[in-house]
């Protein structure tokens, strides 16, 4: 990945999960993805946006998750900035191999509600100028099912094939930063919100 | 400072389903006990922030976990807890391994005996320090107690060499 690097517009790459995410799964957002998510319309009861966040924990949220409810599908939706904070999460993640959760990693090189400074997993932000590979770690790590797309037609085509395969399923997805943006609001108080999104898999 | 069958006893009366761990010396010996558990299971993660976010996730998604870590993991894991503990206001327990409190010939004036409490007392977590094994029943009635109250509550054990 250079400067110049094909990336797809973060909203819409959002939208193609949104429209293929069933009833039953559950979505976890957070930082970016979260503001998105929150900005696309109503929320499901069973997303989970994770604001306030610990920068770095979805995934980790999003395994305990996973394992708590092995009968639906999770999806974790992280950052690259965040995702370099907890790496270790993908041999967590591979330990305990659920075969229920798909991890989508949205890899804009920068981390974009302080001001879009590199991050030292970019190309931009690294003396050898070369982006560190996520796919590569998550496949060193022993994910069964490892995916990366630039293009929104691409990861539309196939984001069914995605979140179907056994996992844990580990996906990078390209996308441009959002300028000027600004980090998520949290949509109310957490303590009704975790009550809420708790019933929400209780009911089925 | 307990046998196996303490440790069974402890995690089947807590009804736990996950105990979430990073080991030390002390606590990486009741792996035994915490696999041979009937319904418990064992979650190994890779440094203690970890811990507290799938101890969340596994919370939020209808389990009972457990995290159990070295007080040196207890600072490793502030800005996690913090999320999980307070801003989720997340009820859960934990087992601190307290390091050299029993004996410091390995790390004579370990820092971990002049912050591990001041800490925990600092994140507002209700502990009970636990020095021997018969003070067991103490430790379960806290964390009993504080699951009742919806708080987290920590078991802060002695360990002895690091």
């Amino acid at each position: 990945m250079t400067a110049a690097r094909a990336a797809m517009p973060l909203r819409e790459t959002l939208a193609v999960l949104r429209a293929a995410r069933a009833d039953g799964d559950v979505v976890v957002t957070s930082m970016g993805t979260a503001r998105e998510w929150m900005a696309m319309g109503p929320l499901h009861a069973r997303d989970f946006v994770f604001v306030p966040s610990s920068m770095g924990q979805a995934p980790s949220l999003a395994l305990g998750l996973a394992l708590a409810q092995p009968a639906r599908r999770v999806v974790a939706c992280s950052g690259d900035g965040s995702m370099l904070m907890s790496l270790g999460v993908l041999a967590t993640i591979t330990a305990e191999a659920p075969a229920n959760l798909v991890l989508l990693v949205f890899d804009n090189g920068v981390y974009e509600v302080t001001g879009a400074q590199p991050t030292p997993g970019s190309a931009l932000g690294r003396r050898d100028a070369r982006d560190v590979d996520f796919a590569a770690m998550a496949r060193a790590c022993g994910f069964g099912a490892v995916y990366r797309f630039s293009d929104l037609d691409e990861w539309r085509a196939r984001v069914g094939e995605v979140l179907s395969a056994t996992g844990p399923t580990f996906v990078v997805l390209d996308v441009a930063p959002v300028p000027g943006a600004v980090g998520p609001r949290s949509p109310g108080p957490t303590p009704e919100r975790a009550r809420r999104f708790m019933e929400a898999l209780r009911a089925g | 400072m307990f046998s196996a069958d303490q440790l069974s006893s402890l995690f089947s009366s807590l009804r736990l389903t996950h105990v979430v761990t990073v080991p030390d010396s002390t606590l990486g010996r009741w792996e035994g006990a915490i696999v041979g558990t009937p319904g418990l299971r064992l979650v190994r993660v890779c440094r203690e922030g970890e811990a507290w976010a799938v101890a969340a996730g596994l919370h939020l998604g209808g389990a009972t976990p457990l995290v159990l870590i070295q007080c040196t993991g207890l600072f490793e894991s502030g800005d996690s807890l913090r999320n999980v503990l307070f801003d989720w206001k997340l009820p859960i327990p934990s087992i601190i391994g307290y390091r050299s409190y029993l004996n410091q010939s390995t790390l004579p004036g370990d820092t971990c005996l002049v912050y591990t409490e001041p800490i925990l007392d600092a994140w507002k977590i209700p502990y009970r320090l636990i020095t021997d094994a018969s003070q067991l029943d103490e430790a379960r009635a806290h964390l009993e107690s504080c699951r009742a109250a919806g708080t987290p509550g920590a078991a802060l054990i002695a360990e002895g060499k690091a």
